[in-house]
């Protein structure tokens, strides 16, 4: 085959793609659809509108979006401080009370409107302010929880301990309840007439025995610590009994 | 007096006593029932050096007198020239014939101070006599420091000390060299000086606040060991001085610490996790401990341990507190304590073992602070026999046979007893000047002095 042959051949191939191609063309693509959903009154349709809020609720503070689509509409606005728009849109706002948005569209057809609601619900409550004069773990153990009372080189509960170490026993009880970490101390203490060497030791025997007083009575044993001060700590200074009997006691302090 | 140890210090001390001159053997012979007189004149120092001569006198007057060995006699009554060196002395002169109704003695001629005749006659009556001079040479003090026996009629023989000794050219050197001098002195007469010993203390001040201190024997250079702001007492030493333990409030209950001394440094102890550790004793050699811990029982009972707190041991199981237990520092095989099975606290002993229980005191009052003589065959302790309670006195036992002396009646309360390491001395707590302070005194309970005034101070112990 000659050069000129091939190139006729390529030419009419190629002709006859051309022809196919046209041909396919053929059935010409569906007209648009008519603007306002071809419901097809004869007078121009008034404009349609698709409008939302997406989303429908939020917290205070939190932005929704508006969403419109509008057809057949010359002149678009929002109120609510959006104000005008184009025909197809999207904006945030940021409403800080339930509002509705109204959508005015109006067209050669006529005005229409359409609502979009944002529902704004308040955030969750602060926590509320504390409860101002609430006393402290030390206050309530200084108004509600008494010492006891021991006699001279003793540490066995008398019958005044008894009484006072049942009614400490509610006292602390309720406050464990109000103070659910709290570690209360039980100090024992001495009168000055001892040895402090011995009196260490006493001391620790009161604590000790208060606590397992209190324990029996239902208080939590563990929210319960004994220490002893023996002399070293005297809550009153004179060499007489009634001072000395002062100093012979259990007492109940905040860690 | 059938007392031991207050035999011992009688004997120790008393009499004239004679002494091999320039021999350093020590021969004591015990003349009737005094104790020698030494006169002890104001040193001179030459130039600078007499800036620091008061603090000197009063140092050596101090260490010479309340060694409790000698009789002192008074300044007062001294001769107006004071030898400063040997070569100043003057031989004694020779007697005049002795008239009728005199006798020689009273006739001797003076020689001005000079001559050791004007020592041993009358009015100063002494046995021996201290003397020398200081200077500053090559930037340090020197002392040239003498002991003579009088009862020597030769002046060469007479020498029984003649030493120089070197110190800083301050108060503190001089203080230093008159320890030294001192010291010397004593040893002469077989007696251990307590200069160079310590004793520690717990000194509160206010607010709750007690800090651990220590101070030489004689109340000088007292300063604070610790410094927690806190509340921390019990101090106790290890027998050769080199360790401490006290007891501190700083995690809110009373928990152990030892300390190393020279250099300060915490060692590790490991407390028993219990409500109270206290009032810990060393023993054997410092490898061992013996202490007062709340852990099994609830109840303060002994407990041995090694000194890091491993190896832990009960060693008592009554049902009453058990405390302040101390080591028989001669055999390390006895415990001395005090318990409350009886009722009241009484002082006990027994076995390290726990062994062979016996109460030592005998049930009245209240009977605490046990102190271990050095000799391990004594006791003293504070005891209200006799007085109300609270109403603590010093006594010393002998723990073989338990008889008892009482050292101080009734001039306040006098507790926390602890023996100095002459085994002489006792240093304790007295409320007798209208606060707790700390004094001591001769085991017989003479030569009182007190050592601390500033805020109130307790518990002291003596070491090494």
């Amino acid at each position: 085959m000659s050069k000129r042959q091939i190139s006729a051949v390529l030419l009419g191939f190629s002709l006859i793609l051309f022809l196919a191609g046209c041909k396919k063309k053929v059935p010409a693509p569906p007209p648009p659809p008519p603007p306002a959903a071809a419901p097809a009154p004869a007078p121009p349709a008034r404009p349609s509108i698709t409008f939302s809020a997406e989303p429908g609720t939020i917290e205070r503070g939190q932005s929704a979006t508006l969403r419109w689509e509008v057809t057949g509409a010359t002149d678009m606005s929002i109120d609510n401080g959006v104000g005008s728009i184009q025909a197809n849109g999207s904006r945030q706002v940021y409403p800080t009370s339930t509002t509705t948005y109204v959508l005015t569209a109006t067209g050669p057809g006529g005005t229409s409107t359409a609502n979009a609601t944002v529902n704004v619900t308040a955030p969750p409550p602060p926590p509320p302010a504390p409860e101002a004069p609430k006393m402290s773990l030390a206050e309530r153990l200084a108004r509600d929880v008494q010492d006891a009372y021991f006699d001279f080189d003793k540490s066995d509960i008398r019958e005044d301990a008894r009484a006072v170490l049942t009614k400490d026993a509610d006292a602390l009880k309720s406050i464990f309840n109000d103070f659910p970490n709290a570690v209360v101390t039980v100090e024992g203490h001495c009168d000055e007439r001892g040895s402090a060497e011995y009196n260490l030791a006493l001391g620790d025997r009161r604590s000790t025995s208060a606590k397992n007083f209190l324990v029996q009575l239902g208080v939590p044993g563990d929210k319960l610590r004994t220490v002893s001060y023996g002399k070293e700590r005297p809550v009153c200074t004179e060499h007489n009994e009634e001072c000395w009997q002062k100093n012979r006691h259990v007492h109940f302090s905040a860690e | 007096m059938n007392n031991k140890i207050l035999i011992g210090v009688l004997c120790a001390t008393a009499g004239l006593v004679a002494l091999v001159a320039q021999d350093n053997t020590t021969i004591i012979k015990i003349i009737g029932g005094e104790k020698a007189a030494i006169a002890v004149p104001d040193l001179r120092g030459s130039g600078e050096a007499q800036t620091f001569m008061g603090a000197f006198n009063q140092t050596l007057w101090d260490d010479l007198s309340s060694s409790g060995i000698f009789r002192m006699s008074p300044k007062t009554v001294y001769p107006m020239g004071i030898p400063a060196r040997p070569q100043d002395l003057k031989p004694t002169p020779a007697p005049p014939p002795a008239r009728r109704g005199r006798t020689a003695a009273e006739v001797l001629p003076s020689c001005g101070g000079m001559c050791l005749s004007d020592w041993s006659g009358p009015p100063v009556n002494a046995n021996f006599l201290t003397f020398g001079y200081t200077g500053v040479q090559n930037g340090q003090l020197v002392l040239f420091g003498y002991l003579y026996n009088l009862a020597q009629p030769d002046l060469n023989n007479a020498q029984v000390l003649g030493k120089l000794y070197f110190g800083t050219v301050d108060e503190a050197g001089a203080r230093k060299v008159a320890h030294e001098f001192a010291a010397d002195i004593l040893s002469q007469f077989g007696q251990k000086s307590l200069s160079g010993s310590k004793i520690y203390f717990t000194r509160g001040s206010g607010k709750g606040i007690k800090e651990i201190w220590q101070m030489d024997y004689d109340g000088n250079n007292q300063k604070p060991l610790t410094s927690y702001r806190s509340l921390c007492n019990f101090p106790d030493i290890s027998p050769d001085g080199s360790m401490l333990a006290f007891t501190c409030w700083l995690r809110g209950v009373p928990q152990l610490q030892i300390f190393q001394l020279d250099p300060v440094r915490k060692m590790v102890f490991v407390n028993p996790h219990a409500s109270m550790n206290s009032q810990l004793d060393f023993f054997a050699g410092g490898k061992q401990v013996v202490f007062t811990s709340t852990l099994a029982s609830g109840t303060a009972q002994l407990y041995l341990a090694n000194i890091n707190g491993s190896n832990l041991r009960r060693l008592t199981f009554s049902k009453a507190i058990d405390c302040e237990p101390h080591i028989n520092p001669k055999n390390q095989s006895e415990i001395v304590f005090v318990s409350g099975r009886s009722g009241h606290p009484q002082v006990y002993r027994m076995n390290i073992d726990g062994a062979d229980v016996d109460r030592l005191s005998s049930g009245e009052g209240d009977a605490v602070n046990p102190s271990w003589h050095p000799d391990g065959q004594h006791i003293a302790f504070a005891w209200t026999r006799g007085y109300e309670p609270g109403k603590f006195n010093i006594f010393v036992m002998d723990v073989a046979t338990r008889r008892v002396e009482q050292l101080t009646h009734d001039e306040g309360k006098n507790e926390n007893p602890s023996w100095a390491p002459d085994g002489r001395h006792i240093v304790f707590s007295s409320t007798r000047s209208g606060s707790l302070q700390i004094w001591t005194m001769l085991a017989n309970g003479t030569q009182l002095k007190q050592l601390t005034t500033s805020g109130t101070n307790e518990k002291p112990v003596w070491s090494k």
